[in-house]
């Protein structure tokens, strides 16, 4: 068995566990209902509220096309994490000053804790989950296990889509605030990796890994 | 199993496993955000309501009232819970401040409410909507400088007379620093979702503590222990916030009680800088007199810090309890009650701050004598606990940490004097400060067991809270029964699960792979029993057991597709702290830059050396120093909770306002583990190293600054307007 499927605790596993354990302290069955994937998704959250406070998006999330209802209030990470369960994006802040949420819409990176779902109709966007799985590994995420650029892990999905992003963005000839010479192509130097990050807080202070998991698959694209 | 003496030179001498660079076991999950943190566990109970919660808007004082009536007609909402509908909820002894029930405000942000409702938006709205009428308490004590200690303290160590030695010192420096309250800003916000079967509650949470949580809860929820079960397997960080029960869990529970429906509550970001825990001020007061020649004959370290009423606050002198050699020695923390939030543990509780004035003292002595302060400090190891000379450290490599640093730094090319030293508008400074932190152990159990494919699984209720504890519980259980790592599944966080040390103090992977230690020899034990053979001719490798000649596969000694599992608890006997002091130490090495016309000071290059014995896994352990001294370099240039000295509360209470380092402050950051054991800490001669890397980085900065520019500052954190006006002129 390979070391990804040994840690991936799918949904079975946990009721295997469950269920021994309940077997052996003699619980009974709980009360409240077993998750579903149609009762987590609630269709009737949204009944009580007036249809002026809804509205109807689509968008395309890895890959995907989606219809959704959302309150008009949802920000995008909300739509996400809790209406599409797609929980891999992270909330750590709410207010676009961690990065823990970042994703990429068409294209681009943002913090999707600072954007309403409403205002995202017709948009491509990519999460974490559309990067690689735990046996598909996307480049940036192997490099970030190989170099140790985590500890917790909750801020590494908006590392992840951050650093791979940043090389994007300085192949691009994006300039940022260390550039130091606007006129030719932009070098990623460790200070233009630095910079370009420092939106994402990673209060584990992996920083260092995960500067060099970026100028690894920096390497390989060369 | 018992720990009663120092282990022999035989136990784990040889290893294939432990102490290995194995990467991370969680990586694939976390890399690729599908581990499940608290707040996304969609999976465990359908139909999952929302909890928004309210913390008070006064520091100290009587809620008089909450209207509720607007909220509870809004849309969506299916409850309201207010502080006023319940009483004073009974605390844990590991709470101070109130977490919820009864008109009496604590501090500021204390819970005051709960709106539960079918979304995140509509609880939220129909929290806003709630009107509070408060009654202010003026009688309150906001500002530490302004606010008597109680005056009940005992000296933490007394030691000879320093009074006298100190007066008859030809060199003495008496100065005074003070640190700032600090927020541990783990990355994800405190969470709980809860859910009741009966009148038994189901947490599934993120705490670094599930024992301490599972009997805090059954308090405060007035229920016995056996009602509640805490699950948390993954957990975004903690470094002490997360150390005990908190209004996410309480809030959860109970609206989950009053709906009959799952509630998942998180606390806002900007509510845990108040409502939680923090790393409390203090004010220290330090006073080192030497010799001519630099030999110290006596040091005296008071210290001032906050608390609430019955709380505890932050114990700096700790760290020179033990540090430096001296016949006369005098320690003394005293606590000031005041009505700020709880101050409580954050990494490294008390050695964290008082090295930051320790060592940065140390480098004004070390001037003041005109000798290199890797001399100095060399020159004062002590060989006995300076508390008491009756113990000795189990293991002490001080001077090898400073050694093997300033070779490795190049210290012998520094800058000498402020100023000497420029690139460009940059003036260019060295520091270095020395780094102690304690090694204590706690009972740790833990359940192994083969399971029937041959594999192993390890089940306990520790927590991995980014430290690394999956896979080092894995190499040691891999090791004990020979197997690959990727053979072992390890379960944590679960309170169904063997009682160990959780997370904390440093304690949690010596402490929690012991137990995993003790379990795997009760297993091995349990082997021998079943193929009848003595349990020390048994070998353990390649998936199977060898004994005389004869070689059994693990898979084999399983029945029925049944697990063959053992249980057991590693205790640590009192001769560890009875005879030895067990610590770690190390020593830092900062190269800063200060910029000549702003002030500004940015890190050019970090380097750790770090003597805390077998070190488990450099990857993990790597990652955890480095970690730690990025936090260190928070404390010594950024971070500071400002107190509004008015209303009683953190006023930066969000991650805009506390700034924490982000990768453009980080420079390249080196570590160095000394290669040594220490037989007396646990049977794997391991000690905790993930605080003591925070430990003097902060003082090491501030020496660097000082040796750039000649400006000493003695209240943290650096910033630049402690320093522009002062600078040299060119």
């Amino acid at each position: 068995m390979s070391k990804e499927k040994m840690f991936e605790i799918n949904r079975r596993d946990l009721m295997i566990v469950g269920a021994a354990t309940a077997a052996s302290t003699g619980l009974p069955a709980t009360a409240y209902a077993e998750a579903t994937p149609e009762a987590v998704v609630k269709p009737d959250d949204l009944a009580s509220l007036d249809d002026t406070l809804k509205s109807t998006v689509s968008f395309t999330v890895n890959g995907e096309k989606h219809e959704l209802s959302v309150d008009n209030r949802t920000t995008l990470l909300d739509a996400l994490r809790e209406r599409m369960q797609l929980t891999g994006t992270k909330k750590g802040c709410d207010h676009g000053q961690c990065g823990a949420c970042t994703i990429t819409v068409n294209g681009r990176r943002i913090n999707s804790c600072l954007t309403l779902a409403a205002l995202h109709d017709g948009d491509e966007i990519v999460t974490i989950e559309g990067l690689g799985q735990p046996d598909n590994l996307h480049p940036m995420q192997a490099a970030f296990i190989e170099h140790d650029g985590y500890q917790c892990g909750y801020c590494t999905p908006g590392q992840i889509c951050s650093a791979k992003e940043t090389l994007e963005e300085i192949k691009a000839g994006i300039p940022s605030n260390v550039t130091k010479d606007l006129s030719g192509p932009i070098e990623a130097t460790d200070d233009e990796i630095r910079e370009r990050m420092s939106g994402n807080i990673c209060r584990c202070g992996a920083y260092s890994n995960i500067l060099a998991a970026i100028n690894d698959v920096k390497g390989q694209n060369a | 199993m018992r720990f009663d003496k120092p282990a022999g030179d035989s136990v784990l001498a040889d290893t294939k496993v432990i102490g290995k660079p194995v990467h991370r076991v969680d990586g694939p999950l976390k890399t690729t955000g599908t581990a499940p943190y608290a707040y996304e566990r969609h999976d465990v109970a359908a139909n999952q309501l929302v909890g928004w919660p309210v913390g008070a808007a006064i520091a100290k004082g009587k809620l008089k009232s909450v209207g509720t009536k607007k909220a509870e007609a809004a849309p969506g909402v299916v409850a309201v819970l207010t502080t006023l509908q319940f009483d004073r909820l009974p605390l844990s002894q590991w709470n101070t401040a109130n977490l919820f029930g009864g008109d009496q405000i604590e501090h500021y942000h204390q819970a005051v409410a709960l709106v539960v409702a079918e979304t995140l938006e509509t609880a939220r709205a129909g929290a806003a909507m709630l009107e509070f009428d408060y009654a202010p308490d003026t009688e309150a004590s906001f500002d530490l400088s302004k606010t008597a200690p109680t005056g009940d303290e005992q000296p933490l160590s007394d030691v000879g007379n320093f009074e006298k030695a100190y007066a008859d010192a030809p060199v003495t420096i008496d100065v005074n620093y003070t640190t700032p309250a600090e927020s541990h800003a783990m990355m994800e916000p405190h969470a709980s979702i809860a859910a009741w079967d009966g009148d038994e509650v189901t947490l599934w949470t993120s705490n670094q503590m599930i024992q301490w949580d599972k009997m805090a809860l059954a308090t405060t929820l007035k229920t016995t222990p056996d009602k509640v079960r805490i699950d948390s397997p993954y957990i975004g960080g903690g470094f002490g916030s997360k150390l005990f029960l908190r209004a996410d869990a309480v809030l959860a529970a109970l609206g989950a009680k009053r709906t009959g429906k799952p509630v998942k509550v998180q606390l806002p970001r900007p509510m845990i800088f108040n409502n939680t825990t923090h790393r409390g001020l203090t004010e220290q007061h330090l006073k080192i007199g030497a010799t001519q020649d630099g030999k110290i004959v006596a040091i005296s370290h008071e210290n001032k810090s906050n608390a609430l009423p019955g709380g505890s606050s932050e114990k700096a002198p700790a760290p020179t309890q033990h540090f430096y050699a001296t016949d006369n020695l005098y320690c003394i923390n005293r606590t000031a009650e005041m009505h700020l939030p709880e101050s409580n543990a954050m990494r490294a509780p008390g050695e964290a701050s008082g090295l930051m004035a320790l060592e940065a003292a140390m480098d004004e002595l070390a001037e003041k004598l005109d000798m290199d302060p890797v001399e100095l400090r060399i020159m004062n190891d002590a060989k006995v606990d300076p508390s008491n000379p009756n113990k000795t450290f189990s293991r002490r490599h001080f001077v090898e940490c400073l050694r093997t640093g300033a070779d490795r730094f190049g210290w012998s090319k520094r800058n000498r004097k402020p100023g000497d030293t420029r690139e460009g508008a940059w003036l260019i400074g060295h520091g270095v400060a020395g780094a102690y932190r304690g090694a204590p152990a706690q009972a740790s159990g833990a359940e192994v067991a083969i399971r029937p494919d041959g594999g192993v699984v390890v089940r306990t209720d520790m927590t991995d809270i980014g430290t690394g504890s999956y896979t080092i519980l894995a190499q040691t259980a891999a090791e004990m029964l020979g197997v690959p790592v990727e053979r072992v599944r390890v379960e944590l966080g679960d309170s169904r699960y063997p009682v160990s040390s959780g997370s904390g103090g440093q304690f949690g992977a010596v402490s929690s792979t012991a137990g995993v230690y003790a379990a795997c020899v009760a297993l091995r034990k349990k082997i021998a029993d079943e193929l009848g053979k003595k349990h020390d001719d048994l070998t353990f490798a390649d998936g199977a057991v060898h004994a005389g000649g004869s070689t059994t596969e693990l898979k084999k000694l399983t029945r029925g597709g049944r697990e063959l599992s053992a249980i057991d608890t590693m205790h640590f006997g009192d001769f560890r702290s009875e005879k030895y002091v067990v610590s770690t130490f190390g020593a830092h090495f900062i190269e800063a830059r200060v910029h000549s016309l702003t002030g500004e000071v940015r890190l050019n290059r970090m380097l750790a050396v770090c003597d805390a014995g077998r070190i488990l896994n450099p990857i993990t352990a790597r990652s955890q120093v480095i970690g730690a001294m990025t936090m260190g370099a928070g404390a010594a240039l950024l971070e500071e909770m400002a107190v509004d000295h008015d209303r009683g509360f953190f006023v930066n209470h969000d991650l805009a306002g506390y700034e924490v380092p982000v990768h453009l402050d980080i420079p390249h950051q080196e570590v160095v583990f000394l290669d040594v054991l220490d037989p007396v800490s646990t049977p794997l001669k391991a000690k905790g190293v993930g605080e003591l890397g925070i430990c003097g980085v902060a003082a090491a900065i501030a020496n660097a600054v000082n040796n750039a520019t000649g400006i000493r500052v003695r209240d943290y954190p650096i910033t630049l307007d402690k320093i522009v006006g002062k600078l040299p002129t060119i």
